[in-house]
């Protein structure tokens, strides 16, 4: 009887161990966020890291998908004469879901593994430890500007891929399907409602603020060389991947 | 200068630190010999306030660190410079950056006046014309000379050595100790260095005491344990195999 509470505590434990970290960090960072100095230096370096070197990604990745939602959307409205609302499935699907979501996603695997893997890279080579010996707080120097970045920059790239799915949906619309441009920019406007964007933006927002957080707490206790670094790494990835898809669904019910 | 008081120290059910006791005096060079994981770095980390004790004191100019507030920690840090074993230097920062970071951190220096002092802490180790190059640019005895300047960047009053000869070749290793005898003169510096090399330990300090079980057995100047009675010391500094230290 006592074995199965052992088992059960010996998987419990350190999902709560890592949960009750994660938290912690989280009221650190809120500390550390509202003390002078800003460190502007380090956040304008992470904004470009995190917003401004995704950006090719998240386009391509958002172009495409504003396309094959056109297409796709076409080919099943066409088989009840909706087809009409072709441009209203891409706009919504966008700014409702798939833009915030894949912008996550992408940044997740991109600028979360970078941040856990520098931290990561940073604590197994005592860099950390130096920070601490000059005074300095690692949570202040190095995690605040990131997670500042990963909440200002998931909304700002997330505007970007609705803009170009949107596009996107557009020229295999109307330049492939020849579709006819008026209704189905009509069609679009008239159903995307302000609200639809901004929901999705707050999703976005909460996502970097996820990515950001969870990538440097596994970077921040990484242990025992390279491959602690990369279990870091990895971790971090999947982590945030799943975060984003779970919280998703309850940001979904609780905004729409 | 620097007190430690039964200072005791575990990691889960491994005890490392055993209540040491050592006091270091103003000017002094004191190095802590030891084997690999006798608990060295575990007892200069505890001096600087990285890690925490579990029981016992450490006194800075007699301000207990472990019980000061992250502030006031962080006011006693800046009268440290530490020399880590890896270097420690920053990856994504150049050479006068990781330099002058302390400066940059805690004065309202302009970026002209902080290289001008990085250049000027760099040629006290003799190093010129590397401002510009990254830590990945630079060789392994660069690097700790690199770390050392960094570490004196802020004129500290004391000075930690984490294994400074390791690593390095034997003709580099004693630049870095003539190095660290050089720092002592000029800059009258109280220091710790925590080594396993005993070349470098008779020749940069003033005082030698032996990390052993968690406990310091013996301390002494270097002509003192040179001549030690005691067998695990004599094991130790005469580099045998055969004796009460067991592998």
């Amino acid at each position: 009887m006592f074995r199965i509470f052992e088992l059960i505590g010996s998987y419990v434990k350190p999902f709560l161990l890592e949960i009750g970290g994660v938290v912690l960090l989280f009221m650190n960072i809120l500390r550390w966020l509202v003390r002078p100095p800003l460190g502007l230096r380090n956040i304008l370096k992470q904004l470009l890291e995190v917003g401004v070197r995704s950006t090719t990604v998240v386009l391509i990745t958002a172009v495409f998908t504003g396309m094959v939602l056109a297409l796709q959307s076409y080919t099943g409205f066409k088989r009840f004469n909706a087809e009409a609302f072709m441009g209203t499935v891409v706009a919504l699907s966008m700014t409702r879901e798939l833009g915030p979501v894949l912008t996550g996603i992408i940044v997740a695997g991109r600028a979360g593994a970078a941040m856990a893997a520098e931290l990561g890279t940073m604590k197994v080579t005592e860099q950390i430890d130096a920070l601490y010996t000059m005074a300095t707080n690692p949570v202040k120097y190095l995690i605040v500007p990131r997670f500042l970045a990963g909440v200002l920059m998931l909304p700002a790239l997330t505007v970007l891929a609705d803009i170009i799915g949107i596009v996107g949906g557009y020229f295999v619309g109307v330049v492939i399907l020849e579709s006819n441009p008026t209704v189905y920019i009509s069609r679009t406007k008239d159903y995307l409602e302000l609200s639809d964007i901004y929901h999705g933006l707050i999703k976005a927002s909460f996502f970097g603020m996820a990515i950001s957080l969870i990538s440097c707490y596994k970077g921040f206790n990484a242990e025992g060389g390279a491959e602690g670094v990369g279990k870091a790494t990895t971790g971090a990835v999947v982590i945030s991947c799943m975060t984003i898809l779970i919280s998703d669904y309850f940001l979904s019910a609780w905004l729409f | 200068m620097i007190k430690v008081v039964e200072l005791y120290k575990s990691f889960d059910s491994k005890k490392v630190l055993l209540g040491v006791n050592l006091e270091v005096n103003r000017g002094e060079s004191m190095v802590v010999i030891g084997g690999s994981g006798s608990g060295k770095s575990v007892l200069i980390k505890n001096i600087i306030g990285i890690m925490t004790p579990d029981r016992g004191s450490v006194l800075i100019a007699n301000v207990d660190i472990t019980k000061i507030k992250e502030n006031e920690l962080n006011e006693v840090r800046k009268k440290f410079g530490m020399l880590f074993q890896s270097s420690a230097l920053f990856d994504s920062l150049s050479v006068w950056e990781n330099v002058g970071f302390g400066l940059r951190q805690h004065t309202k220096m302009s970026d002209k006046e902080i290289k001008e002092i990085s250049s000027e802490k760099l040629r006290m180790v003799g190093l010129v014309g590397i401002e510009d190059l990254m830590p990945s640019d630079l060789s392994g005895g660069m690097r700790k000379r690199v770390g050392l300047a960094r570490a004196i960047a802020m004129n500290p009053e004391i000075l930690l050595y984490d294994e400074p000869t390791t690593g390095i070749d034997p003709i580099m290793a004693d630049v870095i100790n003539e190095l660290i005898i050089e720092m002592k003169k000029k800059l009258k510096v109280t220091s710790i260095a925590i080594t396993h090399d005993i070349v470098s330990a008779y020749k940069i300090a003033d005082r030698i005491a032996m990390l052993y079980n968690g406990e310091i057995i013996e301390i002494g100047t270097p002509e003192e344990i040179k001549n030690t009675k005691n067998p695990v010391v004599k094991q130790f500094i005469t580099g045998s195999a055969v004796g009460p230290i067991t592998v």
